[in-house]
C-alpha cells in the first residue's frame, strides 16, 4: 500500500511542476525553488512529517523533502540546544545529500568528458 | 503536390507541444522514482537491518550517486528530453545540476572551474532552502514552540 502512497505523492509533485513549467515562462531552476520553499511552509504546520508517514520515501525522494530536512534539522537543534540551533543546525539532515552530491559531481566531472 | 497536402503533412510531423501527454510522462515517472525510493528503504533497512532514517539518507545517497553517474555518460539529458519533470523535481534533478555544473566549467580549470561554478545551479535551490527555513523555523517557533 506504502508503494501505491509512493507512486501517487512522487508522480503528484512531478505532475504540478510539469503543469507549471508548460503554462509559465519559470525555469525549471525557479520550479526548484519554489518546491522547496514551499516544503519547508508545509513544515510550519507538521504536514510534511505527515505526508512522510502516509508516503514514505515518495515524500522524501521529490526536491520538497530538502526543504522540510532543512527546517527539521535547525529545529530539533533548537529544542536540544537553544535558539541558536537555527544556524548550527542547519544542514544537519541534508549534509548528507549536499555532500554526496559535491563527491559524486566532482569525481564524475574528472573522469567523463562534457558531450555536448 | 498542392498545398493543402503540404501544410497537412507539415503539421504532421511537426513535434507537437501536447502538455497531456507531458503531464502524464511527469506523472509516472516522477512516480517510478518514488516507489524506487521507497523500495531502497525497504531492501536497505531489512538487508543491512539499519533504522529506517538511516535507510532513507541511504537510499537518497544511492539516487544521487545514480544522477551524477548518468549525468557523466551523457545519458540524463537525453531522458530528461523525453521525461521533463519527472527527473527534475526528485532528488535526482538536484544532483544532475551539480554534476552538469561540474562537467561544463572543466576545461576552465579545477579551481575557476568546477570549483567556482559547481553550485551554479544547485546554489539558487540551498539559498532558498536555508533563508526559507530560517524565516519559517523562527515562525514555528514563535506559534508552536519547535
Amino acid at each position: 500500500m506504502i508503494y501505491l502512497n509512493a507512486f501517487l505523492f512522487a508522480g503528484t509533485v512531478c505532475l504540478i511542476g510539469q503543469i507549471i513549467l508548460d503554462n509559465t515562462k519559470l525555469t525549471p531552476g525557479h520550479i526548484t525553488s519554489l518546491f522547496v520553499v514551499i516544503g519547508s511552509f508545509l513544515d510550519v504546520f507538521n504536514i510534511y512529517d505527515k505526508l512522510v508517514l502516509w508516503a514514505g520515501g515518495g515524500a522524501l525522494v521529490p526536491i520538497t523533502s530538502f526543504g522540510h530536512l532543512l527546517i527539521h534539522g535547525a529545529l530539533d537543534t533548537v529544542n536540544n540546544q537553544g535558539v541558536m540551533g537555527l544556524f548550527m543546525g542547519m544542514f544537519n539532515l541534508t549534509a548528507s545529500g549536499i555532500v554526496a552530491a559535491i563527491v559524486f559531481s566532482f569525481l564524475f566531472a574528472l573522469i567523463f568528458k562534457p558531450k555536448d | 503536390m498542392d498545398k493543402n497536402k503540404y501544410s497537412l503533412l507539415v503539421k504532421k510531423y511537426t513535434p507537437k507541444e501536447d502538455r497531456l501527454f507531458n503531464g502524464l510522462i511527469a506523472f509516472i515517472v516522477g512516480g517510478l522514482i518514488g516507489i524506487i525510493g521507497q523500495f531502497l528503504i525497504s531492501f536497505y533497512s531489512s538487508y543491512l537491518s539499519i533504522p529506517s532514517k538511516e535507510a532513507s539518507i541511504f537510499m537518497i545517497i544511492t539516487l544521487i550517486f545514480i544522477g551524477c553517474l548518468l549525468t557523466g555518460l551523457g545519458i540524463f539529458d537525453k531522458l530528461v528530453s523525453y521525461t521533463r519533470c519527472g527527473l527534475i523535481i526528485p532528488i535526482t534533478g538536484f544532483a544532475h545540476s551539480m554534476s552538469s555544473a561540474a562537467l561544463e566549467y572543466k576545461k576552465e580549470g579545477l579551481v575557476t572551474g568546477i570549483g567556482a561554478n559547481i553550485f551554479k545551479l544547485a546554489g539558487t535551490v540551498i539559498m532558498f532552502g536555508v533563508v526559507s527555513a530560517y524565516f519559517f523555523g523562527i515562525l514555528r517557533l514563535i506559534f508552536f514552540g519547535g
